[in-house]
């Protein structure tokens, strides 16, 4: 370097650069030391370390090796009672569709219920129509509280009251969606254009004139486009809220893993996962079609 | 005046009422629904007399909850919230690690066979349909209760994600730098190190803190199926029906999980700037 003679300029530019870069080195590494700390401070906390997951690692992959079916070419194809074919794999294939039928009603009811009632709620949650400070505040603050609880709590909780069944799952599902829906509701409302609801409310229609007439007519297609992706959610949802006992396929998730049924955990979760994508590829298509009707909103 | 009204109704029938067809449609749905509904309140056993019942279970259970108590073991309740957190961070880490090599796989701008991209990206769909709760559940009988099947949970279920949302950040990362040290004379390692990372990271970082944030969500459930953290607590508290416990511990967690938001949040606008929210 000292062989070449540096215009001061050039001098200049380079130490500027080197101190740019020392900056950044120094950054980068005290990044890397704060994550280093919260690391260690996870790992100390958790018990969890390189070591333990690296004794676990073994035992993890012994677990999938049990849970894969022993599928054999020879008999792949035949009955449920000759071992390796798929019949016997999928051997309550027709009781495990059969619950899942029910998850995905548990989870069209709850979204539906809920949705219902966030309507309700969203016009008093909206800036633009809310009626005084404080029904607006309540209303926020209250759907708020709902969407932050998760719903398997809700679920623990509602098993005591409501008893074990796909009600206390149902109602569970339905009190988050309320939570989660009313705030993107009140979203898509705020968005609304106020011209028609000058309009209505200069007709002399009343403020439910106004939401039935003005606002809900401009908002639906996003409501119910919304909605649906909720109901993909909560299907995921309902198809585990029966751990702890409110209905649906999770009971028999639940018990065929605790009880170690190998071959019978990979079915299910196969056909949960067949099940999740057919419904979400279903709602897609409805969702596009819906925005495509009504010119993109 | 009638006699307006009927000319008016004569020219414009459609500001009166909907055309018969489409009225027809919607009585068709609404039966439907209907229907529906029925089948599924039989179904379900669905009663007023039961939605009464529970309700005032319900209240009694909500009265019992006030006011909200820690009980003797707050020590232990501290702990398991403490016990989430770690379980988030350390699944969220881990799931990052192993995500960016797999999004440079995943890549269409990094690797070129199409037939093996696409395989790549049916499997981590895959991972993505099943619930952290269930893989909580099959790690509690694979490495035993604890914080470990938490973690390993929390990891299997977001690798997959991550690795596709990595993809797609560097399938949209700029070429002009890579063209540009590749024409340098930098070889395929460097063009990646200084031509895509540099532009990949900040997002990488942020989408993983995204992560964190939901993953302490999913990290205070976790415990209900033996994972680890304040779950277990919750759960054995609804069990033996201490519920002026129970409601610290949703307090707590719920504001847990604020703090951890509004942090991340922090972090996350700090290394991508501000962003429209996208709803």
């Amino acid at each position: 370097m000292s062989d070449f003679a540096m215009s001061p300029a050039t001098l200049r530019g380079e130490a500027a650069f080197q101190h740019a870069r020392r900056e950044r080195r120094r950054a980068s590494l005290l990044a890397l030391a704060v994550l280093g700390t919260c690391l260690w401070l996870a790992g100390w906390v958790s018990e969890v370390n390189a070591q333990i997951l690296w004794a676990g690692l073994p035992r993890v992959t012994e677990y999938f090796q049990l849970i894969m079916p022993d599928l054999r070419w020879v008999t792949l194809f035949s009955d449920s009672e000759t071992g390796g074919s798929i019949a016997s794999w999928f051997y309550r294939w027709d009781a495990w569709a059969l619950l899942l039928l029910e998850t995905a009603n548990m989870a069209a009811l709850a979204t539906l219920s809920g949705c219902v009632v966030a309507l309700g709620l969203s016009f008093f949650a909206s800036r633009n129509l809310a009626r005084s400070e404080w029904s607006y505040q309540l209303v926020r603050r209250g759907l708020e509280a709902l969407r932050t609880v998760p719903e398997i709590v809700y679920a623990l909780i509602f098993v005591w009251a409501f008893g074990v069944g796909a009600l206390a799952g149902i109602l569970a599902i339905m009190v988050h969606t309320i939570g989660a829906m009313g705030k993107l509701f009140s979203e898509v409302i705020e968005n609304a254009d106020m011209r028609p609801w000058d309009g209505v409310r200069a007709a002399g229609g009343t403020w439910v004139h106004g939401c039935r007439f003005a606002i809900l007519p401009q908002v639906a297609p996003n409501l119910i486009s919304y909605a649906l992706l909720r109901f993909e959610i909560n299907v995921r949802g309902a198809s585990v809220i029966g751990f702890v006992g409110a209905g649906g396929i999770g009971q028999e998730i639940y018990t065929v893993i605790a009880s170690n049924y190998y071959e019978e955990i990979s079915a299910i979760v196969l056909m949960v996962i067949l099940t999740v994508t057919m419904i979400d590829l279903l709602s897609e298509r409805l969702r596009l079609r819906i925005t495509d009707a009504h010119g993109g909103r | 005046m009638q006699a307006d009204i009927a000319a008016w109704r004569a020219r414009h029938p459609r500001a009166f009422a909907r055309p018969l067809a489409q009225r027809l449609a919607l009585w068709a749905g609404a039966a439907l629904l209907l229907t529906w509904l029925a089948w599924v309140f039989w179904l379900f056993d669905i009663t007023p007399v039961r939605l009464w019942n529970g309700l005032g279970g319900l209240g009694t259970i909500m009265g019992l909850m006030v006011p909200p108590s820690p009980g003797e073991l707050w020590l232990d309740i501290l702990k398991g919230i403490a016990e989430s957190v770690a379980m988030a961070f350390l699944g969220t880490f881990l799931a990052a690690l192993v995500a960016v090599p797999l999004g440079f796989l995943g890549a269409n701008n990094m690797v070129l066979n199409t037939l093996a991209r696409f395989s790549l990206r049916r499997v981590l769909d895959g991972f993505r349909g099943v619930d952290s709760l269930i893989w909580a559940l099959a790690y509690v009988r694979a490495v035993g209760l604890g914080p470990l099947a938490g973690v390993l949970a929390i990891f299997t279920a977001d690798f997959a994600v991550l690795a596709k949302l990595y993809a797609e950040a560097i399938e949209n990362a700029e070429k002009k730098q890579v063209e540009g040290v590749t024409a340098a004379g930098g070889a395929r390692s460097l063009a990646i190190r200084f031509g895509v990372l540099p532009q990949v990271l900040p997002i990488m970082l942020a989408q993983a803190l995204y992560f964190f944030e939901s993953n302490t969500r999913s990290a205070a459930i976790l415990g209900v199926v033996g994972a680890g953290g304040i779950g277990l607590q919750l759960a054995e508290r609804i069990r033996v029906r201490h519920w002026d416990e129970v409601a610290f511990i949703i307090i707590l967690m719920v504001l847990t999980v604020s703090a951890i938001d509004w942090l991340s949040g922090r972090l996350r606008r700090r290394l991508i700037g501000e962003r429209p929210r996208a709803s």
